[in-house]
């Protein structure tokens, strides 16, 4: 077999359900091994775009999401596709294409050395050097990427190795002495944190991505309720408690509800379950949970201890430590600190002010109204992430995709197509921002031509929403390079604010009709519904463009560097 | 505190550059960093001395350990270790100022290894302490050019406490 043909050989063994690529030089031969091989193939528009589709393929299905680029510029086209996997720990493997062996290091024609440069953001990556290591560094690469706290892998592959033929087997498992993931927690480390939890009086659960990657849904929902207790998520954990369940909290953190980081601060034991306690969730380190003993359960021993202070460090798979955990703990019942949250609640609920125009918060309930709250739903990053994570009320885990970690702007429609190559049946919308969305709208091509009815929502506020937000509340309004619009004849003066500014640029909706999709507009709240519903039904792609106000900002917030219990409510 | 860790890695090209990246992307302070061959040909053996409170050195024997060529990290600064540290000096030292460089060697047991019209390179193997300890003494010669190794270290064997 030739190394090429390996690498296809590799894809099938591993299950491979779906490629995002794009061709060049250097891995003429790979594409050539991929004709007629039958592994589902698909052109993004972009090597970006095949990054995040293989991630958002990853997110959505929870198998290992694969991506293939060339050489030099097609493989630094990558990067930001595999920081934003890293950041978020998403299991994706990126094939690139190199020089030629006896080229490397001589700055060949689109020579870049992918090793140096990915370093820092994948979990591992690999250099081939002989063909005959290539079998065995492939399967490596997915058990690394699939395994133990899941990430990015990149595999760098010369052109040479491509063309030279090996008769080394593809391993059915590979042994490396110098990776071994922790998998069952320690027992008596279990044991303590259930006696503690038997002695707690206003106990939390926080839940992340972590429970989402283990799979431990299930598990967290029956811990939750022998406890009796209740449970908030970090973003990346949305969906892993359905937020409909009385017992829950929702988002905590700088975006969080009220309710979670007043409950947080009160509480006297959090569980902290596959999160990380980014600065995004804690607000101000010293201040967060102040009179709580903290309980950390997650796979990756160096999140442990990294940000928090932790009494019961429990390293393990969150699923098998959950199971382990629930045999020990016992039925409790915490009704008056339930009752203290329940006043909370209702004292603090999300809300939002109507402006007359269309607001964005009632988007994202209508839209959950309509879809059950079953639709996979990815977002872009700013407004439209927060909004999003606060009012569509997840109920169950890979239904949320979006770059929590490295908030990359850009990242949700592609990630909505590789979400919708996983599951060709179901609903897959992305709520973006009218600057995101145009950092990858080259994958409109991609998602008409393979038929991937993807629905963009675009809540259209002609600017960059969430830093104007920040000039807003905290820079006294100089709107500095947030207007979308701005163009030579505005007046220097002009801040943005005015909402009677005629221009719009571009026209979403004549973009739609250039790639033959159907595009919808409206300012009109009560044409909200009725055009989704439209968009919904209609059997491919399609965008749907509401106009909203610039003024919407999200709520409530807890400035940089604040307490969890320090928040803005609404502008003063 | 000051930490030697000691790491046997894989030898594969690019472990080194594994470690000093993650050192330089979280912003660790690393003070030496040596490297060497073992015996067996796959693994190689590197040891560092490592600068941060506890909750950072902590961090970086964590974070060393999800790298995926580290086979183990020890941390001798927590248990009883032997260190050494091999330094090469070269000193001003005219011949009529030998016999004075050479009984200050003698006392730290240095080797001469070079010597010139006008200088006198010694070798010397010890204890961190000891290495500072001879430069301090040969100061007044002037010293001319310093190369130092970095500790290496190995945890010991045999603890007289528990010996039965
Ligand atoms: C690639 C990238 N560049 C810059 C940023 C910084 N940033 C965060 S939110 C934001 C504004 C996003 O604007 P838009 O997509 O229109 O969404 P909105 O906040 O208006 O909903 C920017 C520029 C980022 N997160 N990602």
């Amino acid at each position: 077999m030739t190394g090429a043909e390996m690498i296809i050989h590799a894809l099938k063994r591993e299950g491979v359900r779906a490629l995002f690529g794009y061709p060049g030089g250097m891995v003429i031969d790979i594409f050539d091994a991929l004709y007629s091989a039958g592994v589902p193939f698909y052109l993004t528009r972009h090597e970006q775009g095949a990054a995040h589709a293989a991630d958002g393929f990853a997110r959505a299905s929870g198998e290992v999401g694969v991506c293939l680029a060339t050489s030099g510029p097609g493989a630094t086209n990558l990067v930001t596709g595999l920081a934003t996997a890293y950041l978020d720990s998403i299991p994706v493997v990126a094939i690139t294409g190199q020089v030629p062996t006896s080229l490397i290091g001589n700055d060949a024609f689109q020579e870049a050395d992918m090793l140096g440069i990915t370093r820092s953001i994948t979990k591992h990556n690999f250099l081939v050097k002989e063909v005959d290591e290539l079998p065995r560094l492939l399967k490596s690469a997915f058990y690394i990427a699939r395994s133990g706290r899941p990430g990015p892998v990149l595999i760098d592959i010369p052109k040479d190795i491509q063309q030279a033929t090996t008769a080394m087997p593809y391993p059915d498992e590979v042994n490396i002495r110098s990776y071994k993931p922790t998998v069952a927690g320690h027992l008596p480390q279990i044991q303590k944190a259930a006696a503690r939890i038997s002695r707690a009086e206003r106990p939390v659960i926080f839940a992340g991505g972590g429970v989402i990657s283990s799979g431990a849904s299930a598990e967290l929902a029956l811990l939750a309720r022998r406890m009796q207790a209740p449970v908030t998520t970090s973003l990346m954990g949305l969906g892993a408690f359905p937020e409909t369940d009385p017992l829950a909290l929702k988002m905590v953190g700088m975006h969080g509800t009220a309710y979670a980081n007043y409950a947080i601060q009160e509480a006297d034991l959090l569980i902290a379950i596959g999160v990380r306690f980014d600065d995004r969730v804690t607000g101000k380190v010293s201040k967060f949970a102040p009179k709580a003993e903290i309980i950390h359960i997650d796979i990756d021993p160096a999140t442990i201890r990294k940000n928090v202070k932790v009494s019961i460090p429990l390293v393990g798979d969150i699923r098998c430590v959950l199971t382990e955990l629930n045999q020990l703990v016992e039925n409790r019942n915490h009704d008056p600190w339930l009752q203290t949250v329940a006043g909370w609640k209702r004292e603090n609920p999300l809300q939002y002010t109507q402006n007359g125009g269309i607001s964005p918060q009632a988007v994202i309930r209508t839209i959950a109204e309509m879809t059950g709250h079953q639709a996979i739903i990815a977002t872009e990053v700013g407004q439209n992430q927060m909004w999003s994570a606060q009012f569509y009320d997840f109920i169950s885990p890979r239904t949320w995709i979006s770059s929590g970690g490295l908030g990359t702007m850009g990242f949700g429609f592609p990630a909505a197509i590789g979400a919708q190559v996983a599951h060709p049946g179901r609903l897959v919308i992305d709520i973006a921002g009218d600057g995101s969305i145009q950092m990858n709208i080259q994958e409109l091509a991609t998602a008409a031509l393979y038929n991937l009815p993807v629905k963009i929502v675009i809540l259209n506020n002609r600017s960059l929403g969430m830093v104007r937000q920040w000039q807003s509340i905290f820079y006294q309004r100089r709107f500095s390079g947030v207007c979308l619009n701005r163009d030579a004849r505005c007046p220097g003066e002009c801040d943005g604010r005015s909402d009677s500014c005629p221009l719009y640029l571009p026209d979403f909706v004549r973009l739609a009709a250039a790639y033959n999709i159907p595009g919808f507009r409206s300012e009109r709240p009560e044409e909200v519904a009725p055009i989704l519903e439209k968009a919904f039904a209609h059997d491919g792609p399609a965008i749907v463009e509401f106009r909203i106000s610039q003024e919407e900002n999200v709520f409530p917030m807890v400035p940089a560097g604040a307490g969890l219990n320090e928040m803005l409510r609404g502008m003063a | 505190m000051r930490h030697i860790i000691n790491l046997e890695v894989e030898n594969s090209a690019g472990v080194m550059a594994r470690i000093v990246g993650l050192f330089s992307a979280r912003g660790y302070n690393i003070e030496s960093i040596v490297a060497g061959k073992t015996v067996e040909e796959c693994t190689a053996r590197i040891t560092l001395v490592v600068i941060g409170d506890d909750k950072i050195i902590e961090q970086v024997n964590k974070q060393l350990n999800k790298l995926i060529d580290v086979i183990r990290v020890t941390d001798v600064t927590r248990e009883d270790f032997v260190n050494r540290e091999l330094l090469l000096v070269k000193i001003h030292c005219p011949p009529a100022r030998r016999t004075e460089a050479s009984l200050v060697g003698n006392i730290f047991g240095a080797k001469v290894v070079d010597i010139s019209a006008k200088s006198l390179t010694f070798e010397l193997t010890g204890s961190e302490s000891k290495i500072t300890a001879f430069l301090q003494t040969l100061r007044p010669f002037g010293i001319r050019e310093v190369a130092r190794t970095g500790p290496i270290a190995m945890v010991r064997d045999f603890n007289p406490r528990s010996s039965e």
